[in-house]
């Protein structure tokens, strides 16, 4: 295995961490204002509220990684998405600051401000990374020097719309899971009424996708007969999301959480495996696609953060392990809580 | 107006509205360790709510600069795309080094710092806040390195890859115009890239101006209340720590700013002239102390002190330091425009400067900024000594913390100008004597959808900052808990203070 394959797996697994852990704070701000009583919003905030932070630099290392590993995927994805990613920007800015503002003033517009701004830019932050990996997934106009050649509305195709909806119903499915596991008494009844619809909707949405998939695109059939291994992943996706109510009739709800995770991880691979050896897919111009090779830094580099990935990941995994240790257990508010 | 200035624009005010936050946050970080240490030695409770109200404090910072962090590592793709495929080789690295080794331990032992104060014991609560201001010194490390490669780039050749196969290019190959998309440069020596001609002094020099900003956040407020005669015990006692940090990163200030000094003179030639508004090449160079640059006839009006710059550089009076009139050096620009004139090379020379009045008031601005807070400094330690500080009936007490209340000003306008001397003393390249600015832009981004996103910071940065004011104020005014509110402590927590504090009586 060369070292382009190594880091292609790497920055897939840290955008797959950044999906299942952001995935569950993004989920939670998606439901947040169907809990209308101020506690319940203030459970919901405080059982994301030692985590948000830490979840977020998954998204952050792994565009850190990505600029390292594929510079060049990094420069054309970034500046070919550019409104949409300034508007992803103004989403986390705002998620980020909600979160800390929300619970500082007590007055009645200021809670709903601060709640419409969290719950608002939690979903559109949600659609628009859907958005962003649909049109990964059905490629983008590229020129000879990799540079983006389409427009902002064509990044808003019907298939790259559907992912990031399913994106939306599927952080929320998630986020809700998580809820229910970090919530008691009437909350945590309130929450779990949420979740059969949710996962109903989402299986809903991920159907749809296949279908468009198979319409959008028909080379997928070629690519599974190349690569049969991607149909077991489905199947095992879709199982462990089937799991989830099988674990909550059961009162498990850290193992639903973990088939939740697991069905987003399911996914995330699904992809990997479908878009290997792509980096950035060029359409309808296959020829200026971006590849783990053509868009890779020098093997020195590469080599060099793999050195440093070595060293820092697994104190990274260590503490961030602690920390959900150390806050594990039913959410309680206090004189420290948002 | 082009889409590079306005990628210019918005680079510059959303790193400037950035770094508001960030050197609060570390120097802030430095003063909890500090309190908590002390709280965790003596038992005295005071010092555990001064740790809980600076740890408030903090925590509204740190949201802020997180907030508009991102931002910051989203832009080099967004509107530096050119310069990213340029560098992404060694930039890259830099950053994606943040994200692992400062970002994760910031962001996860904050977590035990803000919320876990029912959750572990105190010494595991300390040590979260030690790790918290470690991980946000890191991050300093790596940004500092990041930038210091742009401004002295080290320990890389040149590559260009045509079909995939990558030609080596020799040293001193001068960048074409047509290169850019197929050469880039590559890594050759990564300690090369870390240890580059500046970034420690740059690093040393951030960090204490990091320092000075937090203390100075802890004095102003301490002197508020003293002032005001609020919550006097904790004022006192806040404002001690914040006068020992403070004034040892003031004394130390003096020491990196000539390191750093001394470094410009030595690589970035081009841009110590511009800070000095020096255009002729003489003898016994001065240094000046304040003043003005007339751009257009070329001369620079200014109260100097004769001699000193040639004595910095070169250890005696009289060697001359070079002027913008020999800078960049003839060679330089005959490699670039082969064929120029004689007599057009002045010309050209001036499109290799920087914006000259800007960097030298940018420059001296932060230096009278410096000098007035080691001033200050100075002045607040003697009114401690005889006795004074504490005493605001006295008039001269009185003004020395009023003084104090809004010095916390000082290091925020020495940060921000000391920036814009380092980011626009560069100019016109975004890597030194390598990239100009104008071949790093991105060339898909139109200037509308620029000023759309730039309208949309200004906005919501505006907005921003009004709350970030208006709940610090509020934390201000509503003070530190009081020691009975604070005795609701968990009972490991309590066991040291009772333990401690009998120990005391």
């Amino acid at each position: 295995m060369d070292l382009n394959i190594v880091w292609y797996i790497l920055v897939g697994v840290l955008f797959t961490g950044y999906a299942v852990l952001d995935g569950f704070d993004l989920g939670v701000g998606a439901v947040y204002l169907f809990a209308k009583k101020d506690e319940d919003r203030r459970l919901f905030l405080n059982s994301i509220g030692p985590f948000w932070d830490g979840n977020e630099v998954w998204l952050v290392t792994g565009g850190g990684a990505l600029f390292a590993a594929f510079p060049e995927a990094y420069a054309t994805v970034f500046s070919g998405f550019y409104l949409a990613f300034m508007l992803l920007l103004c989403c986390l800015i705002f998620r980020a600051v909600a979160i800390e503002f929300r619970s500082k003033e007590t007055w009645p517009w200021w809670r709903a401000m601060w709640d419409v701004a969290f719950s608002v830019s939690s979903i559109v932050a949600s659609l628009l990374i859907g958005v962003a990996m649909g049109n990964m997934v059905v490629g983008i106009p590229l020129d000879a020097d990799h540079e983006f050649a389409g427009t902002f509305f064509g990044l808003l195709n019907p298939y790259s719309l559907a992912l990031g909806l399913t994106t939306v119903f599927l952080f929320a499915m998630h986020g809700t899971i998580y809820l229910a596991m970090k919530t008691e008494g009437g909350t945590q009844a309130l929450v779990r009424g949420w979740i059969k619809p949710l996962i109903m909707v989402f299986l809903f949405f991920f159907f749809i996708l296949n279908l468009l998939t198979l319409v959008y695109q028909p080379q997928i059939i070629d690519i599974v007969r190349e690569r049969p291994v991607i149909l077991l992943v489905g199947v095992v996706t879709v199982l462990m999301a089937l799991n989830v109510p099988r674990e909550f009739a059961a009162g498990r709800e850290f193992l639903a959480f973990l088939s939740s995770c697991g069905t987003m991880g399911g996914l995330m691979l699904l992809f990997g495996i479908s878009h290997f050896p792509y980096m950035v897919l060029s359409m309808p111009t296959p020829e200026n696609s971006l590849t783990i090779y053509n868009a890779a830094s020098s093997p020195k580099t590469l080599m060099i953060m793999l050195i440093i990935a070595t060293i820092g990941v697994p104190i990274v995994l260590a503490y961030t392990a602690s920390i959900y240790w150390i806050f594990r257990g039913k959410t309680k508010l206090d004189s420290h809580s948002y | 107006m082009d889409a590079e200035l306005l990628a210019r624009i918005q680079f510059a005010f959303t790193a400037s509205f950035h770094y508001l936050f960030p050197p609060m946050s570390i120097g802030l970080g430095i003063c909890l360790v500090i309190m908590e240490g002390i709280w965790l030695k003596t038992g005295n409770i005071l010092y555990h709510n001064m740790a809980r109200y600076w740890t408030r404090v903090f925590a509204l910072t740190f949201a802020v600069g997180v907030a508009t962090g991102i931002v910051l590592e989203f832009e080099f793709g967004t509107n530096w795309s050119t310069y990213s495929r340029f560098v992404g080789d060694i930039f890259g690295s830099a950053l994606a080094a943040e994200g692992i080794f400062a970002f994760f331990l910031e962001s996860g032992f904050l977590a035990i710092l803000l919320f876990g104060w029912n959750k572990v014991g105190p010494k595991m609560h300390f040590f979260s806040t030690c790790m918290v201001a470690f991980g946000s010194h890191f991050s300093a490390v790596w940004i500092i390195v990041a930038n210091s490669w742009m401004q002295t780039p080290a320990g890389f050749h040149l590559e260009r890859t045509v079909e995939g196969v990558p030609t080596i290019l020799p040293p001193g190959y001068v960048l074409q115009p047509s290169d850019l998309g197929s050469v880039r440069a590559v890594v050759d020596d990564f300690w090369a890239v870390v240890f580059c001609p500046s970034s420690m002094e740059r690093l040393s020099h951030v960090l204490m101006a990091a320092w000075m900003t937090g203390a100075f956040m802890v004095i102003s407020v301490s002197a508020y209340y003293i002032l005001r005669g609020r919550h006097l015990e904790f004022a006192k006692a806040s404002m001690r720590i914040g006068l020992a940090v403070g004034a040892f990163a003031a004394v130390m200030q003096l020491v990196t700013g000539s390191i750093s000094a001394a470094g410009v003179m030595k690589n970035q030639p081009v841009k110590l002239a511009a800070m000095e508004g020096l255009f002729e090449t003489k003898e016994y160079t001065p240094m000046a102390i304040a003043g003005y640059v007339d751009e257009k006839n070329e001369k620079t009006t200014a109260l100097e002190i004769p001699g000193l710059l040639s004595f910095l550089a070169n250890g005696n009076f009289k060697t001359p330091v070079p002027g913008l009139k020999d800078l960049p050096t003839d060679e330089f620009i005959k490699a670039r425009h082969p064929g120029v004139s004689p007599q057009d090379i002045p010309k050209v020379r001036q499109t290799y400067w920087p914006d000259i009045p800007a960097v030298f008031q940018a420059y001296h601005l932060m230096i009278s900024v410096g000098v007035a807070l080691i001033g200050l400094m100075v002045v607040t330690w003697f009114f401690w000594w005889k006795g004074w500080l504490f005493q605001p009936d006295w008039w001269a007490s009185k003004v020395l913390l009023l003084l104090l209340i809004f010095s916390v000003l000082g290091p925020q306008i020495g940060n921000q100008t000391g920036w814009f001397t380092a980011e626009l003393g560069r100019q016109p390249w975004v890597v030194t004597d390598l990239l100009l600015i104008s071949q790093g832009v991105s060339k898909v981004v139109a200037a509308n959808q620029i000023v759309a996103s730039i309208i949309m910071f200004m906005v919501v940065y505006a907005l921003l900052f009004l709350v970030f004011i208006y709940l610090l104020n509020k934390k201000i005014q509503h003070g530190p808990d009081t020691e009975e509110e604070s005795l609701d402590l968990p009972e490991s927590w309590k066991m040291l203070a009772e333990r401690k504090g009998s120990a005391r009586n």
